[in-house]
């Protein structure tokens, strides 16, 4: 067999294992690992990257692996959809292990050496799991992927905090695997094969199937972040260096995404339809409960953390109009909600990479992470802060960045919706897309308090002052981010002949026939609904630069400095600004009812009068902490065995003699 | 799909939209002051002020970033796009396919989201004060805007502005109670984003009740004139949105030359009614409490949600 994508992908996995093996050589050599370890990581994900845009368009490929136990061969396999994956994988890698050559420092944490063989396993194992064709060899990659990002969350394991935020991600990660074991249980249909290829072709009974679906979004649903699962993200994305949090944010969910669709468009073949409410109706809590918990939160790493829910609950939404659509025979239709979908997963996995990395230069250059503390850093980073504005008008959902052609495509579904056979569904339909539509624009909000806050008005402390700008390596790596999130803003309609493949072989429609063109991107026919970003960038440029031409021409460029004027008031000072409370304070008012607060407001009479607030999530109350208690009560159970004294273990064994006797007798 | 001819009157639209914007401002502001009794000062004052503010020194705070200075520029680039893209006198538009309902929607929250980052640039108590507010008004106005343009699109079957036009102009007169709710929602989101009265005073010089004020108090000179200019614009996008959706009557169809002549005054007209209107309901109503305008425009968005599932239930 001639080599193909496949062995690229493969020969790229085992590249980077390598590449991490080597980091042991010299484990405190932070110039070995910065210098060459890291740049050779970025090559192999542009390499990656190569091979899998080639595997998008190429017949699937699958191949056996001489690894795994005697009888259990691993088998691996690219197809549209894994490669699509792939690419998404090499493409974000590429921008973070540039960044993380020059983000690395001494005398931090985890040993750099060290630091780099769990970050280039964890690569190599999101690698194995998109490619892996059967249970076994899955969830190995998958444990190795939970293992290795466990030990990249815990890096600065000198914090009890830290410690604590990477338990409770180990602890959501196992409870996930576990189902998605069984999951794969289920799909095997007691055959007790449990090679994909056996999935596909056995059909589980509809009570097996929903079985494996529930199983599946509990599974992956936890890895993703879906509400009410999501409590791991907030705490685990801000313990983690930032490289890492940007590879976990951006591609570890994406992986969750890629199970759910591995799982439900391809190894189940006929989905329900109600399956697909379930999804959307998560997406949606998700989406809208992430937003708004975003808004409030004071710590930037949260935010974006929370934001990352908001985004993997669209995306979730998109998948559930998918199966929705799908279940009703639509091919056409869910074609255009997984192409929103996809859309969404590519172009949450660089605004949010990028973003994420941006905090980590700002967490460099000032060692605060709290919004309250920082400021006017656009003058002291001018690069990353530009870099930011770019990713934060992505993530807003604007035009013409990618933000909102993914936005545009999954409301564009909606649209379409109100052909639905079951008329209780069309009821529904405009309540989400009103719920679609209400997040993204809180997420504009959510932006301009994250960009306002970090970067413009006065800095709020005086070390601010010495913030430094990014170095030549993080700059490459922001650079590389922000250029795809413009490329993939303007010109849709290319990258959706690349999802075309995807979709097609997933729901037996493609997306690509019907758009008109490079230039206009018209899901359906062009009067129903077109948009072309590159015609609107253009022109909107063309305004600007006029008006701008315009002004020189007719009148005087005069222009002074002066001291701010705010309506005169001569003793502003930086505390005087919003603070990141204050700016998310109208948010809280309005969404009152998702937190539970903890207030003191002092009274007019206090001598030291302070004010605290503190939001918390209702559901860790609900939810989280009577499963924590039950749990304990069950273990303390266990202790009324457990004496610890060999008499009494003795007496276990020769009861359980005298009970099997009496059963074999 | 782009011709030369076109895109010439697209051009030419978008130059009268740009020229003509602040006479509307300039009415309304008449039509308040004859309500209230005053003589007011006249249809050109509008470019009196554009004329004064272009001619001045721009004074600069010492902290303002090159993002505080670009914005005006960008701010007025949008809204210049947006009021070219809006159907006003013809449905002839080559910009239409490269923006439809909700690229429009997304063209005027990428300019709010400019103000409201410029607003924060110089680090001033009202400045932030100010954006913060106008980002509250706008989560809330945006999607109810989007659900309302959401409702046209579901009766005409299309995103594109020109399509819903002329489907909306076209279809016999029954009047559809989505569209109604719809409209009062557009009323309502009109008000709050163009800063009128009952969330916003424009006329207003008391700093702690501002919104739109607030966040471009740091502004002077031609940014300053720029972005009154692109309010103005503003008004007029979403006077010419309103009319398009609820009283499309009169838009000349696709190669109807006679019609485009027409349809000039026949705007013009529906302009003035409406300003006069929005005139009237300013002088009518008091300025709300800035924490009661979230109430207003959640009533906004939920009429605005309740439009889209009348059409689904009763298919009008």
């Amino acid at each position: 067999m001639e080599p193909g994508p496949l062995h690229a992908t493969l020969a790229a996995a085992a590249a980077w294992l390598v590449i991490g093996a080597a980091g042991l050589i010299r484990p405190r050599n932070l110039a070995l690992s910065s210098r060459f370890l890291f740049p050779a990581g970025a090559v192999v994900g542009l390499v990656l990257a190569a091979a899998a845009l080639e595997g998008v368009f190429s017949a699937p490929r699958s191949l056996v692996l001489p690894l795994g136990l005697p009888d259990l061969p691993f088998h691996a396999r690219t197809d549209a959809l894994s490669s699509f994956f792939l690419l998404l994988l090499g493409a974000v890698a590429v921008g973070v292990s540039l960044f993380a050559c020059g983000y690395l420092r001494p005398g931090e944490g985890t040993p750099p050496g060290l630091h780099c063989l769990y970050y280039h396993v964890f690569l190599a194992s999101m690698a194995l799991v998109l490619v892996a064709d059967d249970a076994y060899f899955f969830m190995v990659a998958w444990e190795t992927m939970a293992l290795a990002s466990f030990f990249l969350v815990t890096s600065d394991h000198q914090h009890a905090e830290i410690r604590r935020a990477g338990y409770l991600y180990l602890l959501i990660a196992h409870v996930g695997a576990i189902a998605i074991l069984l999951c794969f249980g289920a799909l095997q249909a007691g055959t007790g094969d449990y090679t994909f290829d056996n999935m596909r072709a056995v059909q589980p009974s509809a009570g097996y199937a929903t079985a494996a679906f529930l199983l599946a979004l509990f599974g992956f649903g936890a890895k993703a972040g879906i509400v009410p699962l999501h409590v791991w993200l907030p705490e685990a994305h801000p313990a983690a260096p930032s490289p890492v949090s940007a590879l976990m944010s951006a591609v570890m969910l994406k992986t969750a995404v890629y199970g759910m669709l591995r799982v439900t468009l391809d190894l189940i073949d006929q989905p329900l339809w109600w399956w697909g409410v379930i999804a959307l109706a998560l997406g949606l809590v998700s989406a809208l409960g992430g937003i708004v918990f975003a808004a409030v939160q004071t710590d930037m790493k949260r935010l974006l953390a929370y934001s990352s829910i908001e985004n993997i609950g669209l995306i979730f939404a998109g998948f559930g109009l998918t199966l929705i659509f799908r279940g009703f025979g639509m091919g056409a239709l869910a074609a255009l909600a997984l192409t929103a979908t996809l859309y969404h997963c590519l172009n949450h996995a660089f605004f949010k990479s990028l973003l994420f990395l941006c905090t980590g230069s700002v967490l460099h250059a000032t060692r605060e992470r709290s919004l309250g503390k920082l400021g006017g850093l656009i003058h002291r980073m001018p690069w990353v802060a530009w870099c930011a504005l770019i990713g934060s008008v992505a993530i807003a959902g604007l035009p013409p960045l990618n933000g909102f052609v993914s936005e545009w495509l999954l409301l564009q579904a909606f649209l379409l919706s109100p052909g639905l056979p079951q008329s209780y569904l069309n009821m529904l339909v405009p309540v989400a897309a009103a719920v679609v539509a209400l997040t993204a624009a809180l997420s504009g909000y959510v932006m301009v308090k994250f960009y306002g806050v970090v970067f413009l008005g006065q800095p709020r402390e005086p070390k601010l002052a010495e913030a430094h700008d990014a170095g030549a390596w993080e700059r490459t790596g922001l650079a590389w981010l922000a250029a795809m999130c413009i490329v993939l803003g303007l010109v849709p309609a290319t990258v959706i002949g690349l999802l075309d493949p995807v979709t097609r072989a997933l729901t037996g429609h493609g997306m690509a026939s019907l758009a008109q063109g490079w230039l206009f991107l018209a899901p359906l026919q062009p009067e129903r609904a077109s948009y072309s970003p590159l015609l609107f960038f253009a022109v909107t440029a063309l305004l600007v630069a006029l008006t701008w031409l315009a002004v020189r021409a007719f009148y005087h460029g005069h222009m002074r400095r002066a001291a701010p004027w705010d309506c005169g008031f001569p003793f502003q000072d930086a505390r005087m600004q919003d603070t990141a409370e204050g700016f998310g304070q109208p948010v809280r008012h309005v969404f009152e009812p998702f937190f539970r607060i903890e207030q003191h407001v002092p009274s007019p009479l206090d001598a030291r009068p302070y004010y605290r607030e503190v939001h918390e999530d209702r559901l860790w109350y609900w939810l989280y902490l009577p499963v924590a208690r039950a749990a304990e009560y069950a273990t303390s159970l266990v202790t009324l065995l457990q004496r610890g004294r060999i008499s009494v273990y003795l007496t276990y064994s020769f009861a359980t003699l005298l009970v099997l006797l009496l059963f074999v007798g | 799909m782009i011709s030369v001819p076109g895109l010439v009157a697209q051009f030419a639209v978008l130059a009268l939209a740009v020229l003509l914007a602040p006479m509307l401002t300039g009415w309304v502001n008449q039509c308040r002051a004859w309500l209230q009794n005053r003589s007011g000062p006249g249809l050109l004052q509008p470019y009196r002020v554009l004329g004064k503010l272009f001619s001045k020194e721009v004074v600069l705070a010492h902290n303002a970033s090159p993002l505080f200075r670009g914005a005006p520029y960008l701010i007025f680039g949008c809204l210049a796009l947006a009021a070219a893209i809006v159907p006003k006198i013809g449905t002839d538009l080559p910009l239409n396919a490269a923006a439809d309902a909700i690229a429009l929607v997304g063209l005027l929250a990428l300019a709010r989201l400019f103000i409201a980052l410029a607003g924060m640039d110089v680090g001033t108590a009202f400045g932030t004060l100010g954006a913060r507010r106008e980002m509250l008004v706008g989560f809330l106005a945006e999607p109810a805007l989007l659900m309302v343009l959401f409702t046209a699109s579901l009766i005409s079957g299309s995103t594109s502005l020109a399509t819903i036009v002329e489907v909306l102009a076209h279809k016999e007169f029954v009047i559809y109670p989505s569209l109604a709710f719809a409209g009062v929602a557009f009323t309502m989101v009109s008000l709050a984003e163009n800063a009128r009265i009952p969330v916003d005073n424009p006329a207003t010089h008391l700093e702690l009740t501002m919104i739109h004020e607030a966040m471009v108090l740091e502004y002077s000179g031609r940014h300053l004139a720029l972005i009154e200019w692109a309010a103005s614009l503003k008004l007029f996008v979403y006077s010419c949105i309103g009319l398009a959706l609820f009283f499309p009557f009169g838009v000349a169809q696709r190669g109807d030359w006679l019609g485009l002549l027409l349809a000039l005054p026949v705007l013009g007209l529906k302009l003035a009614v409406g300003g006069f209107l929005l005139a009237l309901i300013e002088t009518l109503s008091a300025k709300m409490r800035i924490f009661r305008a979230p109430e207003f425009l959640a009533t906004a968005f939920l009429l605005a949600v309740l439009a889209m599932l009348l059409h689904v239930l009763l298919g009008g």
